[in-house]
Formats: structure tokens, sequence, C-alpha cells
């Protein structure tokens, strides 16, 4: 669970207000707005990349407004997929796991689940240079989501993307986020990904940030009989917070 | 109507010839270009190999070639040590005085060399007071008439510090002014300017979004920096290795004052190059460049070799 309640943030001379909002468990949501608009600031924000000024952070119901990017269990997935170019995509997918000190063979199992999940087996003993687009975001999904996070961010991870790798891409996030049921939160500046992949969405606009309704999300609740709860934080009266 | 007026627009289009445009500006580069290779020409032709060879045989050439490549070398080591880390930190973090602390760091590179010399001289001739127990510990070391020098005098030069500090540490007064030590500092000084700004440039342009993946995937800073950024930053390091190190070899005014010219001990291939000239043998000073031309040559292959930029080379 994601919940930010009367966030605000400074970035030179940019600032956001009182900025409110929440994603339950398992959701995907998707924030939108125009270029300069500070979705990415509010990401980045979640991440633990930005200094708060004031407001609070919770991540699954714990206090994290200033905990460091790496207490904060989650994958990021940054525009430009961002791979390091001087390992190849199995060290990129293992670094992670490394880092937690997975023995080897665990982490070989999770890679190779990994690159079954996404599709990149045949691409992992390569070095990123010379990947496409969207092998790039796969890579970059898959390296995010390898120590298993509860939440994962995507900053516009498809926008570089062509329309059919884009459509791939859609029904690989779609599917990756039912499957691990991770929370996630993923920026976009296009209507249609947003109307396909999520079930929550979020509107950004002159430094308010509002909920709108989705069709996806109704479908959803549909197909599983459950009543989609109400998210946000009443206490704050510029931003509206209902989800229909 | 419309027709003619088109054609009106391109017969005037046309006589505009992009000749002159070419003409000067090929003209211009190739008179630069051709005074480069006339340049070196005429040094490599000037002498015959015999005396090249003869140059080289007497041992303070050879001195001066060894001195040159150990303490350039040293030089490369030291710039890259100091220039990573304040390169990384000046592209960045913003902090207050840092418009100051850039301009600080470019002074090497606009004050003359020869004024960089005398402020080296000057720093190390500046008095510090006597420190008893220091005395005390390297005159129970030494002799009883060095002990009574240091007595004598109520200030030390920061030089006579460091020779009391060596004494103790390694048995032997390592001094740097008029040493080896000197020389090494000299070059450090400039060179290292150089270093440090094409590391910044190097991390300005790897750009701080892989070490902010790095950190949402686990790491702390220190490990963000040394298993991402570092090793991305390899062409960097090459780059203001090579340059740190060509700086370091061309290295002659600071080296001149803060060093002297003494043969056999402080005396590098531009102060050869100096020393022959001044007593006309200028054969041993083409023969001492020539080393210069080639291993500045060897370098600037090396670094095109490793696809290094010219905006940073």
């Amino acid at each position: 669970m994601i919940s930010v309640n009367k966030l605000c943030v400074k970035v030179g001379d940019f600032e956001l207000k009182d900025i409110s909002f929440e994603v339950p468990e398992g959701h995907y949501a998707v924030l939108m707005g125009k270029t300069g608009s500070g979705k990415t600031t509010i990401l980045e924000t979640i991440c633990g990349l930005k200094k708060v000024l004031s407001g609070t952070i919770h991540l699954h119901g714990k206090l994290a407004t200033h905990a460091k990017p790496a207490e904060r269990e989650i994958g990021y997935v940054p525009q430009e997929g961002v791979l390091f170019h001087t390992m190849t995509v199995r060290d990129n997918l293992s670094f992670a796991l490394e880092l937690r000190k997975w023995s080897q063979q665990k982490i070989d199992e999770r890679v190779e689940e990994l690159a079954t999940l996404l599709g990149i087996t045949g691409l992992l003993n390569r070095t990123p240079h010379g990947l496409s687009g969207g092998e790039t975001q796969r890579i970059s999904l898959g390296r995010a989501l390898a120590a298993k996070p509860a939440i994962l961010c995507l900053d516009e991870p498809l926008s570089a993307l062509d329309e059919d790798t884009r459509g791939e891409m859609c029904t690989l996030l779609s599917d990756v986020q039912r499957l691990t049921g991770v929370t996630t939160l993923h920026i976009t500046h296009n209507i249609s990904e947003s109307d396909r992949l999520g079930d929550m969405k979020f509107l950004i606009e002159g430094g308010v940030l509002k909920s709108l309704p989705s069709k996806v999300r109704e479908k959803r609740s549909d197909l599983t009989g459950k009543v989609s709860p109400e998210t946000g934080s009443p206490s704050d009266s510029s931003t509206q917070v209902k989800v229909d | 109507m419309t027709e003619q007026k088109t054609e009106e627009h391109s017969s005037a289009l046309k006589s505009r010839s992009d000749l002159p445009f070419y003409a000067i500006f090929i003209a211009i580069s190739t008179i630069y270009v051709l005074l480069i290779v006339a340049m070196l020409s005429a040094e490599t032709t000037y002498t015959t190999p015999d005396h090249i060879w003869a140059a080289f045989a007497k041992p303070e050439i050879r001195y001066a070639i060894w001195l040159s490549l150990v303490s350039c070398a040293i030089t490369t080591v030291l710039s890259l040590w100091v220039s990573v880390p304040i390169g990384y930190l000046m592209s960045r973090h913003d902090f207050r005085g840092k418009v100051l602390v850039d301009a600080i760091l470019d002074i090497p590179i606009v004050l003359p060399p020869l004024v960089i010399g005398l402020c080296l001289l000057i720093l190390f001739q500046v008095d510090v007071p006597q420190i008893e127990w220091l005395n005390e510990m390297v005159a129970s070391d030494s002799e009883a008439n060095s002990s009574q020098e240091f007595a004598m005098k109520k200030t030390q030069s920061i030089d006579d510090l460091i020779r009391k500090v060596t004494k103790l540490i390694f048995g032997k007064a390592i001094g740097v002014t008029y040493e080896i030590p000197s020389v090494i500092l000299a070059q450090f000084m400039v060179a290292c300017a150089f270093a440090v700004r094409t590391m910044r440039v190097t991390f300005d342009q790897i750009g701080p979004r892989y070490e902010q993946v790095a950190l949402t995937l686990g790491c702390n800073r220190g490990q963000a920096f040394w298993r991402v950024v570092f090793p991305q930053a390899y062409r960097g390091l090459l780059a203001a290795g090579t340059l740190a190190w060509a700086r370091a070899l061309g290295e002659f005014g600071p080296i001149l004052i803060f060093s002297g010219a003494t043969r056999m001990k402080t005396e590098v291939l531009p102060t050869t190059v100096f020393l022959e000239l001044t007593v006309g043998n200028i054969e041993g000073a083409v023969a001492a460049s020539l080393i210069m031309v080639v291993s500045a040559l060897f370098v600037l292959v090396i670094a095109r070799m490793f696809g290094l930029t010219r905006a940073v080379i």
C-alpha cells in the first residue's frame, strides 16, 4: 500500500504542495499529467530520491517519509530503462539479490524465473548495448522486480516505444502485476495506456492531484465480485480522493 | 507568372556558391595543420640519429628520462585519486560556496606556471612553531650537533618540519623543496586541476539516474558509486589519467622555481631541454624534446584507441 498525505516537495524553483492519495495493496494505479506537472517528482519522492519538506509517506502501513531508498523495498523503473552498461543482463537482474546476499543457487533460480516471465532468456549473457527499447524496459522491469518488492514504481516506461511494442509491454505489465500482486504506481501521459492498465487513475493538474474514474477497475471489480475500497485522505479538501 | 517567379528564385539561390566559404575555412585549417607538421618535421630532421643516440648515452639525460617517467606516473595516480572524489562531489551536489570552490579548482589552470612554482616555494618556507617533543625525539635519534641546531631557532619552515617527521618515520630526512618530492608536487598541482575538470565532465555525462536506480535496489551511496557509477566512468578515468600524465610530462615552470634545475637530482626532460640549450648543446635539447614528442604522440594514439572524445582530451 502507498499512502501519501499532505506531501510538500521542492525541487529548485518547482514546488508541489498538499499532495494526498492512496493506492491500496495489490492495485495498479496510474498517475497522469502533462510534462512538468510534477508526476515524476511525486514518484521519485515515494522512492526516496527527493527530500520531503512536509507531509507523510506510508508504505505497507509503515511511516517511510524520510527512509532511505534502500529501506523502502520499492522496485523502480525509470523512463529510459537505465540499465547498468558495464554489466551483463544477468548481472543487472541479479544486482539487488547480490546486495541482499542471496546464495548463488537462489540468484540463478530467480534470474531464470524472471527471464522466463519477461521473455528475455536469450538476452541473459549479453551486455545492454544494442538492445531495443522494448528489451531494455523488460530487463529494467526484471531488475526492479528481482528482490520481490511489494511496490513497483514505473516512470513513463513505455513512452519511448513504438505502438506495437507498447501494446506488448502493456500486456506484459498487466500480466506481471496480476501474477505478482505487486502494488503498482505507473506514470504516463498516454490515455490509452492508462485506460488499459490502471485500475485506479489519478491526474495531477496545476499542482492539484485528483482521482479519476477508471473503467478497468470497475470491470475488475465486477469480475472478482469485490467492491473496490475507497481511498484517499478526507482531511485534504483540495484533493479529490474517492475512486468511483 | 508563378512559374517564372519560382525560376527566378531558384536561379538566385544557385548563384550563391559555397566555394568561398569552404575555401577560406580550408585555407585557415590547412595553414595551422601544416604549421604543426612542419614544426615537428623540423625538429625530427634537425639532427642525425647518431647525435641523438649520443645524447641518450649521457647519464644526465638517462636520469632525466627516468625521473620524468617515475614522477609522471606518481602524479597521474595521485591526480586520479584526488580528481575522482572532487569531480563526483562537484557534479552531484549543490552546496553553499560551490561557485567559490569551483573557481578555486580552476586556479591552477589559469595561473601562470611560474607563479605556481613561486607560491609552492613560499608555502614550504612558511614558519611554523617548533614542536618540542618532535625535536627531542629527532635529537635522540641523531647526533648532538643537529639537536643544537634545532634548539637554536624558535620557528621552523614547513619543509624543516617535514624533514623531521620523515626522519622519525623513515630514519632519513626527506625534504620537499629542491628535492624529488617537489617535482611531483609541482606536476601534481597543475595536472590534477585538469584531471578534476575531466572527471567532473565525466560524472556530469553519466548523470545521477544510474545511482538513483542502484539506491532503490538496495545500495547505499558508497555501493552505488563503486558498483555502478565508477565502472561506467572508465573512459573518463583513462582520459583524466592520460591528460594528467601529458601535463605532468611537459611541466617546466613550477619545477624550475620549486625544485631547481640540479643535474642528477631534480632534472626532468623539460629541464634537460632548458639546460642543454643554455650550454649550447642543441642536439641534447632536441634528443630530450624528441622523447617528449614521441610520448605525446603515443598518449594521443592510446587516447584515440580507447575512443576518448576530442572534447575531453
